[in-house]
């Protein structure tokens, strides 16, 4: 497996900075994902949980966890790693930063859509570092959160 | 403008210090919630295979959790409005017993005139920093 994997290296394309893709096909936020996302990362925060709490403290709907973003930014990472000239082979990804940065909190109802520009590509010690934002707008086009994430593709270390 | 920090608030303080014990079904529970399916999160094999020492939580499990102590001290007087990671280390999770993450939070900076605050957090697993550079901002407006 290993000989088949090394076999598959090719290097990350250094022209991928500046490439926008097209916006991934819009997620629609409803209230269950959001109440099994935040019990899957130990929320006790009552906002994330009941409808009436969330509404009581001002929000449509309940409330998703900070982190939540990642599985609306998701489908642009599929995006990104499955560019034909890209080079990044996914079975070598780890990753290595990740951040958000938040206009307004995603509630449930929430129609997003992603869309992802690469930043940089750099070379660190054998790895190649691509890092990218996912900018995250509601059904409005108004934005929500900006997901930026540096995937480390590690390099042959036969 | 000074009103919207919470009174007494103040630069050193320690907001939340407590440990997460994350577990095999941890992993599974989180894997079908973020509909991230990679087989290094569940099966060993697998990660023994790409040179892990055995199966290991998800990075973004990891940040998930690690920013929870931080929103039960917050809510709901201020929101998260941005949060940011570097991932040094994999968190390995045995069957038993798991992986006891240990989180802290510190005010590292408050800014009045913005009404916001960065809380940094030291987050660590067998006395390892799993998680640098992880720093949440937070407003109270």
């Amino acid at each position: 497996m290993a000989a088949l994997v090394r076999l598959a290296i090719v290097p990350v394309n250094p022209e991928l900075p500046d490439r926008v893709f097209a916006p991934a096909p819009a997620y629609l936020v409803s209230r269950e994902k959001i109440r099994e996302f935040s019990r899957a990362v130990f929320s006790r925060n009552a906002i994330n949980l009941d409808p009436s709490a969330a509404r009581a403290a001002g929000f449509a709907d309940v409330v998703a966890p900070p982190t939540f973003a990642v599985v609306v930014q998701e489908a642009t990472l599929a995006q990104l790693l499955a560019e034909p000239d890209a080079g990044i082979d996914f079975s070598r990804v780890v990753h290595g930063e990740q951040n958000f940065h938040y206009t307004r909190p995603i509630v449930a109802g929430d129609e997003l859509t992603a869309t992802l520009r690469v930043l940089s590509v750099k070379t660190l010690g054998g790895n190649a570092m691509v890092a990218s934002e996912s900018h995250i707008v509601d059904a409005q086009g108004a934005h929500v959160v900006t997901a930026t994430s540096t995937l480390v593709v590690r390099g042959d270390d036969a | 403008m000074s009103d919207l920090i919470p009174a007494g608030l103040a630069v050193g303080d320690v907001v939340a210090n407590t440990q997460i014990v994350l577990t095999r079904d941890s992993l599974v529970r989180y894997a079908g919630a973020s509909g991230d399916f990679n087989p290094i999160h569940y099966r060993d094999d697998v990660a023994l295979s790409v040179g892990l020492p055995g199966v290991i939580a998800h990075g973004m499990l990891t940040m998930g959790v690690a920013v929870q102590p931080v929103l039960d001290w917050l809510s709901p007087r201020g929101r998260v409005v941005d949060y940011g990671v570097r991932f040094t280390r994999p968190v390995v999770v045995d069957p038993e017993p798991g992986a006891t993450l240990q989180i802290r939070a510190v005010v590292a900076v408050i800014d009045e005139a913005t009404g916001e605050a960065r809380i940094d957090l030291t987050v660590t697993f067998a006395e390892k920093t799993v998680l640098a550079k992880a720093q949440v901002r937070v407003s109270f407006t």
